[in-house]
């Protein structure tokens, strides 16, 4: 099965690089990019860049040395030292309320408020796990996503209400990511799908892969595309999702999927999605960025030959055509995005990337 | 000294009067209480009529009537003047009531009542609506000043303290001290946007003259490594986009009370205690005990500086309110247990920190050199507040119902305002002034109230020296609710509260003046007085949400989840048992340290636990996770390792609510 998988893959990037063409007038105009790129040589911590977020003017990388922030065009970095719960941080939200960043770490849950930072472990607190994947912000309500199940921290009571095999439908319990609004909570889950929790009902519902655990896909259109989620993002009332084997969109009643050999992504295996809006996604993959704007699709990443900066762009038609750039994303395994207003900032796993919109 | 010396006001052979309300609030709303006490206001009456005859003095026509009117005592905590300075609003904490007062005469113009124990109180930049905070209600009073009528209350926060309104009139900023943040309402409607993450014990607020910057200070620590020196801190919040911009850190301080601005808004100063709690408490002769302190910061300073208030012998006890005189010539400090203000000279205070630039927060010689003026007030001074041309300063004495107004160009207390209230010193209300004051102690260093903030616990722990130097570090516990909980100390060797409070106390912690038998049966009456506060994780009715309902099910559990019987003494109900979640009995749960002498230690009360972190006779648990989490490895502290985590979450949950 393996081979199988990896020969399908050269084959589908041989028929892409076939059909790639020089832009022409007629390829869609899609976001085009200057990268700076932050690695340890100019003050990130660590290379190995987990999650990325925007506040305003400052940035917040986590990394696997610690939490940076890139303010005034200089970065700082806290530490276990300044009460970080682990150096690995895996995951951010942002309360936009207060100001207060949540940073997930390998080692339990970190609050940043004002300068101090509070931290919440499974021996500490209600935590179920100190390795936390996923953050979500909502009201008064921290969702949260661990290696073992879901959290809820409502911030007003101190309340900690967990989710797992036991009172959800989830399987598995490696929560991967989360995404809650004040409507729906999506769970995305290593290995049992997607759930989604109704805020005023209280109900659970899962999502799975028609196709079983099956990594052949029968029914491509009927249901989540694989079982193995990895994030998830709800946005004007769409479900964006992505697997290591391809994305999915949910509407309520339609699913549509993306693979590698139907659409623009560059790689089935997707770190995370991100969604702009109801027909606008990025997605963080292993072969680069993609970005995907309802019809047309646009890769940036470092060449996977020979290194140096590439983007393409796909039309809905599947013609590939191929736009000069100077500059790339710091690395193709690209792990996490947020947006800057029109620039966007890049997690991969050799460095951050600050994309500052040239054109359109 | 006797009691009588002590107040003269009350009359030998004058009744004392029991006690017209239990401080601490038992039970209901103030016309509840009026009404329990209406039976004794003919035989009140009757006795301040045998008073004042008694002492001479005449009795007016119409008070009378005032006096069998009133009673609960005053209890004044904040005082406020109107924008053009005609009124002056009083927050009478015992009395759950505003009063206003004319601010040249001092007569009374209205009476407000508002809710339950209230606690801090600002106007609206327009001086229209008069805000206060309803401590044990969970309510904000909104006054109108042209009604001065109540016209709407608010619910807000767990325990509300204090609250100030941004410059624009938009929003209000109310310090909740339970909840440890700071909420942000709509001043218009009281609608809740948001709550910003504060510090330990939220509770005074205090606005930058330019109201840009808004400062929230903390009764209680952070929380911190354990044995380490506590950490305070003063939240800096911006006032217009609503979010923590910094928190200044009060490294050593514990007990952060008022904070106040100089009219550039340059220089801002905190009163504050600073504990010495890490090292044993057995040096008061040394000033071993506590600072009393201010911090100062600014741009004046660029920097925070911790400033001594005590010197050798004139200890500056429980520093509260803090003033600046518009001339910035001048800081006010009121401490409440040492009846005394504190006047600093503030050009002195800059040249002397500009000329030492390390930290003399222990130098008991360093305040003759910015102290101008010791003067001493009414029993446990609070709140101040300057007249607008900075000529008076009035000192709000809680427990003795008095308001001294002091001439600032002489430091000297020119007038002393009475309230209205019982001209009786009830022996509940003489037992509670015995608890604030620092007069017992050698040179007037401590009282009670030092380490049992607002009758309540610290957050900290202490080395006691009858345990030995280093031995037996203990954490202090809350107070409320401890009637009917003894054996007393974590190791019970206290039989009684007079045992606790007489003997040990005076032996260990005053090192001089020993209680007369009346004072000290006094003081034993109020802290038996002392009634739980309203537990907030209850729900209304005593339903329980259904965690609740889980944690209570494994709290009462006699059998753990593999079907094996847990021994009777091993059962959470078993030594926390009783509605106080007490057995009084010694145990040993296997959390006895290497420097604990014995290993047994008492059955904690449960009263209000959520609110005592941390926990062990120690406070080594710095949450109640990790009293299972942690500290109970062979499930000697009840079987719990059998627990998921959210069968654990369910417990604590439970715990919660008692």
């Amino acid at each position: 099965m393996k081979k199988f998988r990896t020969i399908a893959m050269l084959l589908s990037a041989a028929i892409v690089l076939l059909r790639t063409v020089a832009a022409s007038p007629e390829t869609p105009q899609m976001p085009i990019f200057r990268f700076e790129n932050f690695t340890t040589a100019n003050g990130l911590p660590n290379n190995h860049v987990f999650a990325v977020l925007v506040d305003g003017d400052r940035v917040w990388a986590g990394t696997e040395d610690g939490l940076a922030l890139y303010e005034n065009h200089a970065w700082k970095t806290y530490t276990t030292k300044d009460g970080l719960a682990h150096r690995a941080v895996l995951s951010l939200a942002l309360d936009k309320r207060t100001g207060d960043l949540w940073a997930g770490t390998m080692g339990g849950l970190s609050r940043i408020s004002g300068g101090r930072i509070d931290s919440y472990t499974q021996l500490n607190s209600g935590l179920s796990n100190d390795v936390v994947y996923g953050l979500s912000v909502e009201g008064e309500n921290v969702w949260i996503a661990t290696a073992a199940g879901g959290c809820r921290l409502n911030l007003h009571t101190g309340a900690w209400s967990l989710y797992n095999e036991r009172n959800t439908p989830m399987v598995e319990i490696w929560t991967y990511a989360v995404s809650a609004t004040p409507t729906k909570v999506y769970y995305a889950i290593w290995g049992s799908g997607l759930l989604e929790y109704d805020q005023k009902t209280g109900r659970w519902d899962k999502y799975d892969d028609p196709d079983g655990e099956n990594e052949m896909v029968l029914f491509k259109d009927q249901g989540l595309i694989h079982e193995i989620v990895t994030s998830v993002s709800y946005v004007d009332n769409i479900v964006w999702a992505a697997t290591y084997f391809g994305a999915s969109r949910y509407d309520g009643r339609y699913w549509h999927n993306f693979l590698t050999k139907d659409s623009g992504l560059p790689s089935n295996f997707i770190n995370q999605v991100k969604g702009v809006d109801a027909t606008r996604a990025w997605f963080s993959t292993d072969k680069g960025l993609a970005y995907y704007d309802g019809a047309n699709w646009a890769v940036y990443c470092p060449s996977l030959q020979d290194g140096k900066p590439e983007m393409t762009v796909r039309d809905v038609e599947g013609r590939v055509a191929a736009i000069p750039v100077t500059t790339a994303p710091a690395h193709n395994y690209v792990l996490g995005i947020d947006f800057d207003g029109n620039d966007i900032w890049v997690a991969t796993a050799k460095g951050l990337s600050h994309g500052i919109r040239q054109h359109p | 000294m006797t009691r009588r010396d002590t107040h003269p006001e009350v009359a030998e052979g004058a009744v004392l009067s029991p006690p017209f309300r239990t401080i601490g609030g038992k039970g209901g709303a103030p016309s509840a209480r009026r009404a329990r006490a209406t039976t004794s206001l003919a035989l009140l009456a009757g006795a301040l009529l045998v008073a004042a005859l008694w002492t001479g003095r005449t009795v007016q026509a119409g008070e009378e009537l005032r006096l069998v009117e009133s009673t609960a005592y005053a209890s004044p905590l904040e005082l406020l003047f109107s924008p053009d300075g005609a009124r002056l609003y009083v927050l009478c904490q015992g009395s759950d009531e505003i009063r206003v007062l004319d601010a040249a005469s001092y007569s009374v113009l209205r009476r407000i009542a508002v809710g339950h124990v209230p606690r801090g109180f600002s106007l609206s930049p327009d001086g229209a609506r008069l805000f206060v905070t309803n401590s044990w209600d969970d309510t904000l009073s909104v006054i109108d000043t042209k009604l001065l009528a109540v016209v709407a209350t608010w619910p807000v926060g767990a325990e509300p303290s204090s609250v100030v309104g941004d410059h624009a009139g938009k929003r209000l900023f109310v310090a909740n001290r339970i909840s440890n943040d700071v909420a942000v309402l709509d001043a218009g409607t009281g609608t809740e946007e948001k709550r910003l993450l504060g510090g330990r014990g939220a509770s005074y607020l205090a606005l930058s003259p330019d109201g840009a910057r808004l400062y929230a200070t903390h009764v209680y620590p952070n929380a911190s490594p354990y044995r380490t020196a506590p950490e305070s801190e003063i939240t800096v919040i911006d006032a217009a986009r609503a979010v923590v911009v910094d928190r200044i850190l009060l490294h050593g301080a514990a007990g952060v009370f008022h904070a106040a601005f100089s009219a550039d808004g340059r220089l801002g100063a905190v009163a504050e205690y600073h504990p010495k709690n890490l090292v044993t408490l057995a040096h008061l002769e040394h000033g071993g005990a506590f600072e009393d302190t201010i911090t100062v910061f600014g741009a004046d300073l660029g920097r925070t500086v911790e400033v001594p208030l005590d010197e050798l012998e004139r200890y500056a006890s429980q520093p509260f309110g803090v003033a600046i005189a518009p001339d910035k010539s001048r800081i006010y400090v009121s401490s409440g247990g040492s009846a005394m203000v504190t006047v600093i000279d503030v050009p002195r205070l800059l040249r002397f920190i500009r000329a030492h630039p390390a930290p003399f927060v222990t130098d008991l010689s360093a305040s003759a050199n910015y102290v101008v003026a010791r003067i001493a007030v009414g029993l446990n001074p609070r709140g101040l507040t300057l007249s607008p041309d900075g000529r008076r300063l009035l000192v709000a004495n809680r427990l003795d119902d008095t308001i001294s107004v002091i001439d600032t160009r002489s430091n000297r207390v020119a007038a002393t305002v009475k309230l209205d209230g019982p001209k009786t010193v009830s022996a509940l209300r003489h037992g509670e002034q015995t608890f604030y004051t620092a007069r017992y102690s050698f040179q007037g260093q401590i009282g009670c109230a030092n380490c049992h903030i607002d009758s309540t616990f610290d957050g900290l722990q202490w080395n006691l020296e009858p345990d030995g130097f280093g031995r037996n570090i203990v954490d202090n516990k809350l107070i409320e609710g401890i009637k009917g909980t003894q054996p007393y100390k974590w190791t019970g060797t206290n039989a009684n509260i007079p045992t606790e409070c007489g003997p040990r106390t005076e032996k260990y912690f005053w090192r001089s003046e020993q209680y007369d038998d009346l004072t000290l049966a006094d003081l034993t009456l109020y802290i038996r007085s002392l009634d739980p506060r309203p537990n907030r994780w209850k729900l209304p009715g005593y339903e329980m949400t259904p965690a609740q309902e889980r944690g209570k099910a494994i709290f009462e559990r006699g059998v753990d989840k593999f079907k094996r019987p847990i021994a009777e003494s091993n059962r959470c109900v078993s030594c926390h048992s009783g509605p106080k979640g007490t057995n009084q009995k010694l145990s040993d749960v296997g959390t006895k340290k290497a420097l604990d002498n014995p290993g047994f230690f008492k059955a904690a009360p449960l009263t209000d636990i959520a609110l005592t972190a941390p926990y062990l006779h120690d406070g080594s648990a710095a949450t109640l996770e990790e009293i299972w989490t942690v500290y109970n490895p062979q499930d000697r502290h009840g079987r719990t390792n059998d627990l998921t985590k959210d069968e654990l979450n369910d417990l604590i949950e439970y715990l919660r609510t008692r």
